[in-house]
């Protein structure tokens, strides 16, 4: 009857879990999804303490203490900036805990019966597998975002070899814990070999294909979580698994599309065509760079009736979001229309942009998608570039032999006028210059991302 | 093999329920959708309790460890959700 009523209440988990989803399908219906979500996580876990195999409660409760009070303060604490590191380890967490908990499985089905199940113990390797790929890569992509480990792309040679050879190790150490179940080290090897693979395969990954990374992570986290489900033969745990497989992959795919290139190629970070032969930077900008001073934006932008502001990585990085949202705020407040340009991959993870603005107190109808935004962008007067490079770049639509070649760019270059404010002239991620700041309508602003929009305030005041 | 079939059989539908349901959400909530996920995915802690309550150590330890971790994930994610979402506004 117990068995009855937590498999009932399991199944309203999952329930509760995809109308929770459902729910992030529009900002007005958001919070309440999430609530729904964190119900059906309640209940779920309110069940389970009911279990007739728990025999005494007092690390249960020890671990759901420690476990919450973590939780609770790294929610509360983290700057909306730093929201890539913190879904990174989340990411890396979900991992270590199905490792350890399929391991938990394996030696008690040991203890219990003469010989676990094929299914238990296939899952139970790919619980390993997965739960130390994800585990090491998401702590690796911690690392890189939070700077402790370098940002850029770490390449020796013999890499693909290496990790060839573990993948083919990793397999075979899997067929072996099906093979003989119980003998544990195993497991652990398994586990081991894993997680160096997850460093190696999440090292060569500079930081601007990180959005693409953690997506990716992100699924891994869910089908750890779906195949621990296997193991344990519950259901609430093979559906949310799977819908959080299915959103990581989606995302993954998404950010894939929005650079044009495929997940092999970012994952073995080959760049499509090199560029080499393409104009160096002297060709690109000799002579032709118009450099401007915040007074002249501001007249630019007194005159503007229609303005389109376009925030990369930049942006977030000199924690400018707060002075442009003030920007677009007075310049509504003088009759011009406002809207936010936010391409896929700007920022270090899906949707990074979107919620730095949302702190700032932008509204989210203002904020719009690369493809929406492209229609009319022949109609804007002024289009402000913060902290942007890679994704303004109109090589991505001219030039067939750029490394960006294909990839769906904002065309800030049909707009009347293009405002960059940037540091210098130095390439984006992609290592290649960017004509965009040598056209004749546009305005180069060099200085800090933050400064400059507070300069251009203040003289927008004075006038 | 029975109960594979089944479980694998929830497996593949849930993929498609997934599928259908996250291609709707609009990229303004793509931050929001990672951190809400990485929440849910907290539910490994259901069978991290069972097995930190029985009665051999070693699942004990092992178990403890995996609640603190998913416990991490579903406080910390739920939290963080919604502060995030509570930032997203109409305009007024």
């Amino acid at each position: 009857m117990f068995d009855f009523i937590i498999h009932i209440s399991y199944l309203v988990a999952s329930v509760l879990f995809i109308f929770g989803l459902k729910g992030l399908t529009h900002p007005r219906t958001a919070v309440r999804g999430n609530l729904l979500g964190a119900c059906g996580m309640l209940l779920a876990v309110v069940v389970t303490l009911t279990d007739r195999h728990i025999v005494s409660y007092e690390y249960i409760i020890l671990g759901l203490v420690v476990g919450g009070a973590i939780g609770a303060v790294l929610a509360m604490r983290i700057e909306m900036t730093s929201m890539p590191e913190m879904v990174a380890l989340l990411n890396g967490f979900g991992g270590a805990a199905s490792i350890f908990v399929a391991g938990a499985a394996l030696i008690e089905s040991s203890s219990l019966t003469d010989a676990p199940i094929l299914q238990l113990t296939i899952a139970t390797a790919a619980s390993g597998l997965i739960g130390g790929v994800t585990f090491w890569g998401s702590l690796v992509a911690f690392g890189k975002l939070k700077g402790l480990i370098s940002e850029n792309a770490i390449l020796f040679s013999g890499q693909q070899v290496i990790n060839s050879i573990l993948a083919v190790l990793v397999l075979g150490l899997s067929i072996g814990v099906v093979l003989n179940p119980e003998s544990f080290s195993l497991y652990w090897l398994l586990v081991g070999v894993a997680s160096v693979l997850g460093i190696l395969l999440v090292l060569p990954i500079g930081g601007a294909d990180m959005p693409v990374v953690v997506a990716l992570l992100n699924s891994y986290s869910g089908l750890a979580a779906a195949a621990t489900g296997f193991v344990l033969s519950n259901n609430v745990l093979i559906i949310t698994g799977s819908l959080v497989g299915a959103s990581g992959i989606i995302l993954t795919h998404i950010m894939c599309k929005a650079m044009n290139r495929s997940l092999t190629n970012v994952l073995f970070g080959v760049m499509g065509p090199s560029g080499e032969g393409g104009p160096t930077a002297d060709e690109v900008y000799g002579g032709k760079v118009k450099s401007a001073s915040p007074e002249e934006v501001a007249l630019l932008f007194e005159a503007a009736r229609r303005v389109a502001i376009v925030p990369g990585y930049g942006m977030a990085v000199s924690q400018a979001q707060h002075p442009v949202a003030s920007l677009a705020a007075l310049l509504e407040s003088r009759g011009t229309t406002v809207e936010y340009a936010i391409h896929p991959v700007a920022g270090r993870m899906p949707g990074h942009m979107n919620v730095l603005l949302a702190e700032a107190d932008v509204p989210y109808e203002s904020l719009k998608d690369m493809d929406e935004i492209n229609q009319t962008i022949d109609q804007v007067d002024v289009a402000l570039v913060i902290g942007a490079n890679d994704v303004v770049n109109p090589l991505a639509r001219t030039d067939p032999s750029s490394p960006l070649a294909g990839m769906p760019i904002i065309d800030v270059d049909k707009a009347k006028t293009v405002v960059v404010i940037k540091r210098s002239l130095s390439p984006g991620f992609a290592g290649i210059p960017n004509p965009l700041f040598a056209l004749d309508n546009s305005l180069m602003l060099f200085g800090d991302g933050k400064k400059m929009v507070l300069d251009i305030i203040a003289a927008l005041k004075d006038a | 093999m029975e109960m594979f079939l089944m479980s694998f059989t929830v497996f593949v539908l849930a993929i498609f329920v997934g599928f259908e349901v996250i291609t709707k959400i609009p990229p303004t909530l793509h931050t929001p959708l990672m951190s809400g996920s990485n929440a849910i995915s907290g539910i490994t802690l259901v069978g991290a309790i069972v097995s930190t309550g029985t009665e051999l150590w070693i699942t004990t330890v092992l178990g403890f460890l995996s609640v603190v971790l998913a416990t991490i994930n579903v406080v910390g994610g739920f939290m963080v959700t919604n502060r995030m979402l509570a930032m997203f506004k109409k305009k007024s």
